[in-house]
């Protein structure tokens, strides 16, 4: 693949282009950036499409290969499109013990889909994650990575509504 | 009463907020930075931290001093000092307890750790679940930076270190540490098989030290305070410092506790998170993460440190503490515990993508009611093939399956003879 410094970036909008070329321009090793610059281009856009993988190699000088194996490797890393809450759902052993299945089941009901799924209104992503490090707050869920617990039932709805409320 | 211990490592927390740079130096944070710079050489530095007995909090408890040493006296530049923040093992969350209440220690630790080893280049590794520390981190290392604490020359010596953050995409794998330092340099986070060491070839082919952020937080303390200080902190003759316990489960009161090393887990238990629910009695926890044995009732007074729990055929791990009840069925627990590490394998190795699958439907036949008598040594001789994969994230794995079966086994054959979890 050519990796000529003149290719367009079609996709990138010029600010976002622009302050991730600084950045990488300030590393020695571009390449330990690549987890950033999914991360950013993701923010952009909500997921990583195919058309970002081929515009993260570029910037890096990877092949975009080398940019997939990453990108389907990495937990927080989104190769389809997801809602514009992202919910994962903690099913690791301590958020087990407290019924996180409970939670999990109300979560799908509540919203209609099943894991792995976003609701029709593009408001909602369902995920199973393992243990996020709140042990001391199961059963734990994250929420666009901000947690939330513990959880009931209750307090879900409370949550879930005031997400809708924003939109 | 609840004994109280002297706090170190959490002296500083607070509900709501982090300790300021103002109010971590009010209780005496950066003089050790201070003291090492002017009047210890780098290798004076290694040996206080050996006699301290420092020992990796991260899991593997490999003395942090004899780590630093490791770095050949001649060995090139750039180095690099790796902090793991990415704590990821099922029931950890000290390490972000502690950048919560104090993220200054930590990073006066791993100067003085770079010191050590004579390394300038500083990278914090964290999971991407901790945003939150990350930006805290990314603001302080700044305030550091401006206090003269960070840069060039610190503090007019001639040791020079930078900071930064590293943020993760997030898998469990990228705790190990080659794991991670491929994680670091942009590839895929398999791990690899030493030698050559991180401290001789790690990032980008130079020296590497990487130490877990608990074990870089005692350090200015035991600088400060002296070896026989820091000794006399753990109430075991061989153990050294305090320990953050993260204590979950079947217990009131769960958190993160400082407490002496060495304290018994029926106090850890019982005092510290609160008891047990009422109608809850203790049968087993998991004593310091998911890849640590089941220790059952028998050992409810050990003393937490790693002496006295490897000598019983247990690990302290990470300090992590799950606690089950009589209630709880622990072939589930196990089952949701392999299908952690079945889901987190990172697949590059045969015996760990082939064989936690295995074991995982195993269990599933046996939970579901579905087990057959074979199965116990089935399951036996799998764990033990596991052992021959490429990192400990396989052995690792099989301590609650082999724990199980060896403590559990009774528990195990009800399934079988009932043909349904008897839990249910």
């Amino acid at each position: 693949m050519d990796h000529n410094e003149d290719v367009i970036h079609p996709m990138l909008p010029a600010k976002l282009r622009t302050s991730l070329a600084e950045h990488i321009a300030r590393v020695d090793h571009p390449r330990e950036l690549v987890v950033d610059v999914m991360f950013a281009i993701q923010d952009q856009f909500g997921f990583l499409s195919d058309e970002a993988v081929e515009e993260v190699a570029q910037l890096l000088n990877m092949s975009p290969l080398e940019v997939e194996e990453l990108a389907t490797f990495y937990t927080f890393i989104y190769r389809e499109p997801v809602g514009k809450y992202v919910i994962h759902v903690c099913d690791s052993v301590v958020c087990w013990m407290d019924g996180y299945e409970s939670i999990q089941d109300h979560l799908r009901s509540k919203l209609g889909i099943e894991m792995g799924e976003t609701t029709s209104d593009g408001l909602f992503t369902l995920l199973p994650v393992c243990c996020i490090g709140y042990c001391d707050r199961s059963p734990a869920i994250l929420i666009n990575k901000e947690v939330y617990g513990p959880l009931t039932p209750e307090k879900l709805d409370e949550i879930l509504e005031n997400l809708r409320a924003q939109g | 009463m609840a004994p109280t211990y002297p706090q170190v490592l959490l002296q500083n927390r607070k509900p709501d907020r982090i300790a300021t740079l103002e109010e971590y130096q009010q209780s005496g944070g950066y003089q050790a930075l201070a003291d090492v710079l002017q009047n210890y050489s780098y290798k004076d530095l290694q040996e206080v931290l050996i006699d301290a007995v420092l020992l990796g909090r991260g899991g593997a408890a490999f003395p942090a001093g004899m780590k630093l040493r490791t770095v050949a006296e001649d060995a090139p530049f750039p180095r690099y000092i790796v902090c793991n923040a990415d704590e990821m093992e099922p029931g950890t969350f000290k390490d972000r307890v502690l950048i919560h209440a104090d993220p200054h220690m930590l990073i006066e630790g791993m100067i003085i750790d770079g010191y050590g080893a004579k390394a300038e280049q500083g990278i914090i590794f964290i999971r991407p679940e901790y945003e939150s520390a990350a930006r805290i981190l990314e603001r302080e290392i700044k305030i550091a930076k401006e206090a003269g604490f960070l840069g060039k020359n610190i503090l007019g010596s001639d040791h020079s270190m930078e900071i930064v953050v590293h943020r993760s995409g997030g898998r469990y794998i990228c705790g190990e540490v080659t794991a991670q330092l491929n994680a670091l340099m942009g590839k895929r986070p398999n791990p690899q098989q030493p030698p050559p060491y991180p401290t001789e070839k790690g990032l980008w082919g130079m020296p590497t030290v990487l130490q877990n952020v608990e074990t870089l937080a005692n350090i200015p303390h035991i600088i400060r305070n002296g070896i026989e200080w820091y000794k006399n902190l753990a109430v075991t003759e061989t153990g050294a410092g305090t320990k953050l316990f993260c204590v979950s489960g079947k217990v009131n009161k769960p958190g993160c506790f400082e407490l002496p090393m060495g304290v018994r887990l029926s106090e850890i238990i019982e005092v510290h998170a609160g008891g047990m629910p009422v109608g809850s009695e203790y049968k087993a926890c998991l004593p310091g993460g998911a890849s640590t044995r089941y220790l059952p009732k028998e050992f409810y007074d050990i003393e937490m440190d790693f002496d006295p729990m490897r000598e019983v055929g247990h690990r302290l791990g990470t300090g992590a503490i799950m606690v089950f009840d009589q209630k709880t069925c622990l072939v589930a627990a196990t089952l949701n515990l392999t299908e952690f590490f079945a889901r987190e394998s990172c697949g590059w190795c045969t015996p760990c993508r082939e064989g936690l699958p295995y074991i995982r439907d195993l269990l599933l036949r046996l939970e579901e009611g579905e087990g057959r008598e074979e199965f116990i040594p089935m399951l036996q001789q799998m764990s033990k093939h596991l052992w021959s994969s490429y990192c400990a994230f396989a052995p690792g794995a099989t301590s609650p399956v082999e724990s199980l079966i060896t403590y559990f086994e009774d528990e195990v054959r009800e399934h079988i003879a009932q043909k349904r979890c008897p839990f249910k």
